[in-house]
């Protein structure tokens, strides 16, 4: 069975006086451990699939199902509930809290989650520890380059061990060392735990990593190819 | 964790929380203060009033009061006293006659309310004894010796041992006299009352006015605890129907009210000033929100709920208010106890001050039931200056936020 299920999904933005179709009539599936990029030009759409996958936004036509629960028809508060539990996600900037130390900010979900602080403390070292950081981790985001930044929030969107985890344009503000190195943890990850990624990006050294590449332009998938 | 994420981001931006701590404590601060000080201020007032002036209880013929009849007597005022002094609650008792009169030194005269006490038992009820600054209480003066206040000695430009005439109406309702020597000159702060109190022996006075023995208008009632005088007024009451027994709240009634509306004053005082921070907190929580439109929308996005996120921004409301207020109520407390036990003297002032009745240095009284409700009300204002901040920050949208430019 697959991690998500997209069925004919459309989102049309109508706020201001031009309609854009934004996603329109997406298709795919994915399945557990992927390592997947979306790219396409600038306004293709790829940051609008993105939030409508993670539920921070909801579609205007289509389904939406992760491990067989409908995300479209969750209410408001369970909704943010399943995000806490399902999914991770690693932005482009303002991904971290800027006055907790990196091993708070990894720690901080598994707080909401409600998870003992023994197991969390634990988890916390091996995430940072894995994404390379297990010696920065008392410093605060402030203190840290904007890659090392970048780490900690996938390690941060691993400690909840979601069901995927999403990242758009998680690279975009990184040198490409910095962005090599991150592509390497989160594949890393992805092979030895089987963790599924899903990433958007314009970088076609990002690009070339990827396992599967999914080509979106005005909002309609235009090619999907495994590697 | 919330609740440390909310502390240290009140001090993300430290030189805007501390203008707002700074301007929380100060406000707070005058307010502890300028209550603490009022208050002594009252206390004093009605102490020093008690003191040199009611006592607890007064005892008259009904009607005695408001007309100064001089044949409205109380009967067998000795065994009545005799009664009194066997009720436990009852420290003193001091009867006196009480009669207008002009008096009159050889340049002007003044009218003035003369008063005839038994000095050994007046001294137990009232502090006037312990006032005189010239001469002594009743003594070193053979013949009708009378102790007046300074006002008055000045007003007529009498000096000690100088003589006083003094020329009132008899029992029969003739025009009567009688010279009579300063013996003390008295100085009560309340120049009010040295101007128009003068003091002469009971015995004295009785003879001179042909009052009948065994009576007299007033019965003053010195207690051992101030707080009963309003029971044992009402049992006396009970027991001596015909006579009119009233507390010194009654007789006084500004005093009383002076002291529980001194408290309203005050509470209201710190209301406002509660309410002006608060809008100075809202602006400042409203900035904090808005700077961090991004941060929250992520934090949605990642599963805090939006009950976390309202809690999180309360928190740091109330964090800050409270720094402020904690601040303000350490220093106001401290400050205010110092004065409680050094006076501030305010005699640059006291001349006006006194004319009233108030003391020129006042001890500062600080009341912890006062601080906690303080506390309270800031706590309260960090809440209610909290909501809407919280509540904009609600509106975030995480996708919409999120979108970075
Ligand atoms: N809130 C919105 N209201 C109206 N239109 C929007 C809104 N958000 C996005 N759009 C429009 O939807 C289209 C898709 O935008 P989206 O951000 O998904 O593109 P993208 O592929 O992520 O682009 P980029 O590579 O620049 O990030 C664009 O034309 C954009 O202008
Ligand atoms: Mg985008």
């Amino acid at each position: 069975m697959s991690v998500i299920e997209i069925k004919n999904l459309h989102k049309i933005y109508n706020e201001s006086e031009v309609k854009v179709h934004a996603v329109n009539g997406i298709n795919l599936s994915f399945e557990q451990g992927e390592f997947a990029a979306i790219v396409g030009p600038s306004g293709s759409g790829k940051t609008t699939l993105l939030n409508m996958i993670g539920g921070l936004d909801s579609p205007t036509e289509g389904q939406i199902i992760v491990g067989g629960t409908e995300i479209n028809k969750l209410k408001a508060g369970k909704l943010i509930d399943f995000r806490m539990r399902n999914i991770g996600f690693v932005f482009q900037a303002y991904n971290l809290i800027p006055v907790l130390t990196a091993k708070e900010n990894v720690e901080f979900i598994m707080h909401l989650q409600g998870v003992s602080k023994q197991d969390r403390e634990k988890r916390t070292k091996e995430l940072l520890i894995a994404v390379g950081l297990g010696d920065r981790i008392n410093s605060r985001p402030s203190k840290l380059s904007g890659g090392q930044q970048q780490r900690v929030a996938v390690a941060r969107a691993l400690a909840s061990k979601p069901k995927f985890v999403l990242a758009d344009e998680p690279t975009a503000n990184l040198d490409s060392k910095s962005t090599e190195n991150l592509l390497d943890i989160m594949e890393k990850l992805n092979k030895e735990e089987n963790i599924t990624f899903i990433f958007s990006t314009h970088d076609a050294r990002v690009v070339k990593k990827a396992h599967r590449v999914i080509t979106v332009e005005d909002g309609k998938v235009i090619s999907d190819e495994r590697k | 964790m919330i609740w440390s994420i909310s502390w240290r981001n009140v001090w993300r931006n430290k030189t805007r929380s501390i203008v707002v701590i700074s301007a929380i404590a100060l406000g707070i601060f005058a307010g502890v203060f300028s209550t603490a000080f009022m208050k002594g201020m009252t206390d004093q007032r009605i102490e020093s009033a008690i003191e040199t002036e009611i006592s607890h209880i007064q005892i008259h013929q009904p009607g005695f009061r408001e007309s100064s009849e001089i044949d409205l007597l109380i009967d067998n005022s000795d065994s009545l006293i005799n009664n009194l002094q066997k009720n436990p609650a009852i420290a003193n008792v001091s009867r006196r006659i009480i009669i207008n009169a002009m008096a009159a030194s050889a340049e002007t005269s003044s009218g003035i309310k003369l008063i005839g006490v038994y000095p050994k038992a007046e001294s137990k009820v009232t502090t006037i004894h312990n006032k005189i600054i010239e001469g002594e209480y009743f003594k070193g003066v053979k013949r009708n010796p009378v102790v007046v206040g300074k006002k008055l000695a000045e007003k007529l430009n009498l000096r000690l041992h100088s003589k006083i005439i003094l020329t009132f109406q008899d029992f029969e309702g003739n025009i009567t006299g009688a010279a009579c020597r300063i013996a003390g000159i008295y100085n009560t702060n309340n120049s009010l009352l040295d101007e128009l109190n003068v003091y002469i022996k009971f015995t004295d006075l009785q003879k001179l006015t042909e009052i009948p023995k065994n009576t007299n208008h007033e019965i003053a009632i010195n207690l051992y605890n101030n707080l009963t005088a309003n029971d044992v007024s009402k049992n006396l009451s009970k027991e001596y129907p015909s006579l009119e027994i009233l507390p010194w709240q009654t007789l006084k009634p500004e005093l009383g009210y002076m002291s529980a509306l001194m408290d309203v004053y005050m509470y209201i005082f710190i209301v406002i000033i509660l309410f002006a921070l608060g809008f100075g907190i809202v602006n400042t929580m409203l900035m904090v929100v808005l700077e961090r439109v991004k941060e929250i929308g992520m934090l949605m996005a990642v599963g805090m709920n939006r009950l976390r996120v309202f809690n999180m921004i309360v928190l740091e409301t109330i964090f800050l208010t409270l720094t402020g207020g904690i601040v303000g109520i350490i220093f106001g407390t401290i400050i205010a106890k110092y004065f409680s036990l050094h006076p501030i003297n305010l005699t640059w002032y006291s001349q006006g001050l006194s004319a009233i009745g108030w003391d020129s240095r006042v001890y500062t009284s600080v009341n912890f039931q006062m601080i906690l409700i303080v506390t309270v009300l800031v706590i309260l204002t960090g809440i209610v200056a909290a909501i809407y901040p919280a509540i904009k920050a609600l509106r975030n949208d995480p996708a919409e936020a999120l979108r970075t430019e």
